[in-house]
């Protein structure tokens, strides 16, 4: 490669980047100051695309164009703020996390509105005028606009550090990042702090996305990729640090640019590198080793934790024996349903799945709730124990049950790798590598053809003939579904439960009475990665055939919804959460088009009646009274 | 004497009220699809099925029995199609099931109907591995495979008579098979030919500035593109702006049909040889019968999905029509070799791999009144672009 091609490369990364800062500003304002993991921020950046589009087309002229970039901008940042007033602000002081699961349902509903109004098709919009052409950079014909971009990135840099260090409403917001209680308590109006960042931040998604609009059509898949990309971005350059945020969108296009650039390479010993296909996760290798390396992102600083969500939740309390008498009569009628609906039932179908993810929802509870280490990638352990199981059973010809058995093997395996690495963090930080590890695991599998069937998966995977019938195997799953779940209850309220959750209250004081807190979560994370990894062969061999979806981040996120809905704060939670989230998705969407909004709409709802989920509300509402 | 007669009376009584009701009973066709994540494809494709089953049910159904489809989503994700599919076979009780728009979809399916002994007609998925590696006898595949694509384009590829060439294409297993099965006919072709560059772009995330850049540091002569949909935009956008294509002639899968040539209006690429459906100038009887029946329905043109919904039906009625009913294993004996009619002509699923000769339409793309289309095309029946029977032998395992 050439000089002056490499040179032109990394142009094409700073204008990428300066578009992906755009993205991630808005996401790392919102964060510093609300603690809202905003899982909307890309919906907002889709709409922004959208919105552009359709004003683009009635305003033609070149004034027009501008205009209209501006006005989308406007238009996401005032939908940003309706979202804060009529939904956020609720729930501020609702437990953590309850909000991720309000934003993902904002998601659901976004990309079928979005389906709804502008319809299915991609929608290229018109280049930006005055800059439709290209320029000559060293023999090469360079894209004008991309040279707006550039200048553009460091110019929003440039405003929003202005705005936070100069405004009184900056010097509030950088309060607010700081201590928000203290804030409050000197008689800031906090409210009104709030709806204004949330404001600034829509409108910077909205911007991002109406500005990528000339080079890259709207459509509805873009919102997937843009959070992804932005949450990435945010966390290498450390939550709330815009110079940060902008080196890392820097770094992270450039090596891209770079990986593009160098093609295939041949080693010296005749081994050939196809760098390309490194873009495939090139974001997501960089966050692992920039936060291995420096656990709060480039330019971050420690973590101050919120006052507010430090207060520890109740010890839980063992069942007492009419709980256990009522659990065991409810399981006796479940293990009877076979004989009641039919051995050919769909019901079992969704019964068996039903298991499945109780078996994953309660291990990634298990380090989320009482660990409190919130999982973003517990897909990866499930996704290693299937590919585990299957690859066994496909590969080396292993009998279907010790196949199976291996499965929580895949798992421990799993976490034993990434957890080491993930205890040595805390907070957001912790979330977004176990997210990177799970994208690495993923893309691995995605493109390991010869032994993993690449993205199209392994087919042939069916139990052996004594567990083939639908009665057998939804034996074998709730046997062992229960075993799990029971399992983790009673490590729970073992010496090492508790002292896992003193890790999680107060790593501190945990560490001052001899726990070696690094060692307790990480043994945490591995029992986690075993029971989730025999979910995953479970889940295997009741399909037939696996495909890298099952390491895929919609499963990680299905994972972090089925406990949230049932509520972090109780042992029975995860089940009732991944019951009702599998039941409602399987009979919404075989009723209703629009099935995703009409998903999104209810869990919202939920969300609003019961904010510490299901379980959670009802034991509210029951120790109450 | 008499009670004899009158058990005899009943029981012919009911045998009738059984022929009735069997009359009466309409086949029911299981549907899954994703149908919201590719919305763009699948939305005209629900709209061709809906269009054949009125045209079928109005001409008095098949094998005395009205037509009915139950469709599901399957959000895309394989776990979920399979779970679909059991609803739709055990509580639906539907006859046979057909769709699967993603191949990891299409492949879940296909072993599902393996495991289960049900007929399942793969309308869309493009894996080659569906018909060959992992074929199996109740799996039929409707659209022409990836490796039948790539293969209409060879021909006129090395006609070029390019040296250097490069590709690009979604790094995923439908673009690395169209490069491996494009490079492969290339070179037997034109033993001469170069390779100087691959690109292989995450799915729906190109890098398309640096990628169109680096395509043209290598300086190729010519350009294979498997990309399509938002990916192919932003790399003719990109690419066009950097002067890319002035100097190379692109070949390029599936960009003249209309779900992803119509999103680029007036910047459609001009002069790539591509592989489509050219709607508005096929001049057969057949299209234009299919082309006004849709049109007079929904006010809206046809797609590929719309045509590739509609054989999808017109596909399974004349296999029921064929079996006589809609048992299982004579469905299997009817769609092995069965011949029906579909807008681009007559199409036979063969019965070596189960894989239909529907074919596609080869063209060069110009733009014209503000609006890519194809010109100089020509119909690629897909029974000429098969490798040979030894060699699919090979390939697909025993029933």
């Amino acid at each position: 490669m050439s000089f002056s091609g490499l040179t032109v490369q990394l142009l094409n990364g700073l204008a990428d980047a300066s578009a992906l800062f755009l993205l991630a500003a808005g996401l790392s304002l919102i964060f510093g100051v609300t603690r809202i993991v905003n899982f909307a921020h890309g919906s907002l950046y889709m709409l922004g695309a959208y919105v552009a589009w359709s004003l683009t087309e009635r305003l033609s002229s070149v004034a027009g164009f501008w205009i209209s970039m501006l006005l989308a901008a406007l238009a996401v940042g005032a939908l940003g703020a309706t979202i804060e007033l009529v939904l956020l602000r609720r729930m501020y002081r609702a437990p953590d996390l309850s909000q991720l699961l309000a934003t993902f349902a904002l998601t659901l509903i976004a990309r079928d509105a979005a389906l709804y109004l502008w319809g299915p098709e991609d929608l290229l919009g018109p280049r930006a005028p005055g800059l439709s052409g290209s320029v000559v950079i060293l023999g090469r014909l360079f894209p004008q606009y991309n040279l707006l971009l550039i200048a553009i990135g460091p110019v929003v840099l440039i405003a929003l550090r202005t705005l936070l260090a100069q405004t009184r409403w900056g010097v509030l917001v950088r309060a607010a990042t700081q201590d928000r209680e203290m804030v409050g308590a000197l008689g800031v109006n906090q409210s009104i702090l709030f709806t204004t960042v949330f404001a600034l931040g829509a409108f910077l998604a909205g911007l991002g996305g109406a500005l990528q609009l000339p080079r890259e059509p709207a459509s509805a898949g873009i919102d997937i990729a843009a959070i992804g990309d932005a949450f990435v971005v945010v966390v290498v350059g450390g939550m709330g640090s815009m110079p940060g945020a902008f080196i890392a969108a820097l770094l992270i296009c450039e090596i891209k640019a770079l990986c593009i650039a160098l093609g295939d390479w041949t080693t010296p010993f005749g081994l050939t590198i196809a760098f390309p296909h490194f873009t495939l996760v090139a974001e997501f290798a960089v966050m692992a080793v920039v936060l291995v390396l420096r656990p709060w992102g480039l330019l971050g600083r420690q973590q101050e934790t919120a006052r507010a969500s430090a207060a520890s939740t109740a010890p839980f309390t063992p069942a007492g024996s009419l709980t256990k008498w009522g659990a065991a009569i409810a399981l006796a009628a479940v293990a009877l349903l076979p004989f009641l609906v039919g051995g050919d039932s769909y019901i079992l179908v969704l019964s068996i799945d039903i298991c499945v993810g109780i078996l994953f929802a309660a291990s990634l509870h298990f380090i989320m709730g009482p660990g409190g280490m919130h999982s973003f990638g517990h897909a990866a352990y499930f996704g290693l124990g299937a590919y585990a199981s299957a690859l066994a059973l496909r590969r080396a010809d292993i009998p279907m049950e010790l196949a199976l058995a291996l499965s929580p093997l895949g798992g421990a395996l799993g976490a034993l790798a990434f957890g080491w690495f993930c205890v040595r963090l805390s907070g957001v930080y912790l979330s977004m590598l176990t997210l990177a590890f799970g994208q690495i695991v993923w893309s691995i599998v995605y493109q390991w053809d010869a032994i993993t069937g690449g993205s199209n998966g392994l087919i042939g995977i069916w139990p052996s003939a004594r567990l083939a019938s639908k009665s057998a195997y939804f034996h074998l799953t709730l046997a062992l579904s229960v075993a799990g779940a029971l399992l983790l209850r009673r490590i729970l309220f073992s010496p090492f439960g508790y002292a896992l959750r003193a890790t999680r209250d107060s790593p501190l004081r945990s560490g001052a009475i001899g726990i070696d807190v690094r060692r307790i979560q990480w043994a945490a994370f591995i029992i986690a990665g075993t029971v989730c990894g025999l979910a995953g062969g479970l889940f295997a061999f009741s399909k037939g055939s696996i495909s890298p979806e099952t390491i895929s981040v919609g499963r990680s996120v299905d994972g972090l919804v089925m406990v949230l809905l049932g509520g972090v704060e109780t042992l029975s939670g995860p089940i009732v959460g991944a019951a009702s989230y599998i039941v409602l998705q399987d009979v919404i969407s075989r009723h209703m088009q629009y099935w995703r909004a009409a998903l999104g709409m209810f869990m919202l709802l939920l969300v609003m009646a019961f904010p510490g989920g299901i379980v959670g509300a009802l034991r509210h509402r029951f120790t109450r009274t | 004497m008499k009670a004899k007669l009158f058990r005899l009376a009943v029981a012919a009584g009911l045998v009738a009220v059984a022929c009735a009701a069997q009359a009466q009973t309409p086949i029911r066709i299981g549907e899954i699809n994703s149908y919201k994540t590719q919305a763009a494809f699948l939305d005209p494709y629900r709209r061709g099925m809906e269009l054949a089953v009125d045209e079928v049910n109005a001409a008095g159904g098949v094998a005395g029995r009205k037509i009915e489809i139950v469709t599901r989503d399957d959000s895309a994700n394989p776990g979920d199609a399979v779970r679909m599919a059991e609803e739709l076979v055990s509580a639906e009780k539907v006859d046979m099931i057909a769709g699967g728009f993603l191949s990891n979809v299409g492949l879940a399916l296909a072993d599902f109907a393996k495991q289960r002994k049900v007929v399942y007609l793969a309308s869309e998925p493009l894996t080659d591995k569906i018909v060959w590696q992992d074929g199996n006898r109740y799996t039929f595949r409707l659209r022409p495979s990836t490796y039948m694509q790539s293969a209409m384009l060879a021909p006129d590829a090395i006609k070029l008579n390019k040296r250097r060439w490069a590709f690009v294409y979604p790094n995923y297993e439908y673009g690395q098979s169209a490069v491996a099965t494009f490079k492969a006919l290339l070179k037997a072709g034109q033993p001469d030919v170069e390779f100087v560059g691959d690109q292989a772009t995450p799915l729906g995330r190109i890098d398309a500035g640096a990628v169109a850049q680096a395509l043209g540091d290598a300086r190729p002569d010519a350009i294979f593109n498997a990309l399509f949909a938002a990916d192919l935009s932003k790399f003719v956008r990109e690419g066009s702006t950097r002067g890319l294509f002035n100097n190379a002639s692109v070949v390029s899968l599936l960009t003249g049909e209309p779900e992803y040539l119509d999103p680029l209006r007036d910047e459609a690429p001009v002069g790539w040889l591509v592989t489509g459906y050219p709607w508005y100038a096929i001049d057969t009887p057949q299209h234009k019968a299919f082309l006004a029946a849709y049109q007079k329905k929904y006010s809206d043109y046809p797609r590929v999905g719309s045509v590739v919904g509609y054989s999808t039906i017109k596909a399974i009625s004349a296999a029921v029509e064929k079996a006589g009913g809609a048992d299982t294993e004579k469905l299997v004996a009817a769609f092995t070799g069965l011949e029906f009619g579909s807008p681009f002509g007559k199409v036979m699923f063969r019965p070596q791999d189960h894989q239909s000769t529907m074919g596609a339409y080869v063209g060069r793309t110009v733009v014209k009144d503000g609006k890519g289309i194809m010109v100089d095309f020509s119909y690629k029946d897909g029974a000429g672009f098969q490798p040979s029977d030894a060699e699919v032998k090979a390939l697909r395992p025993a029933d």
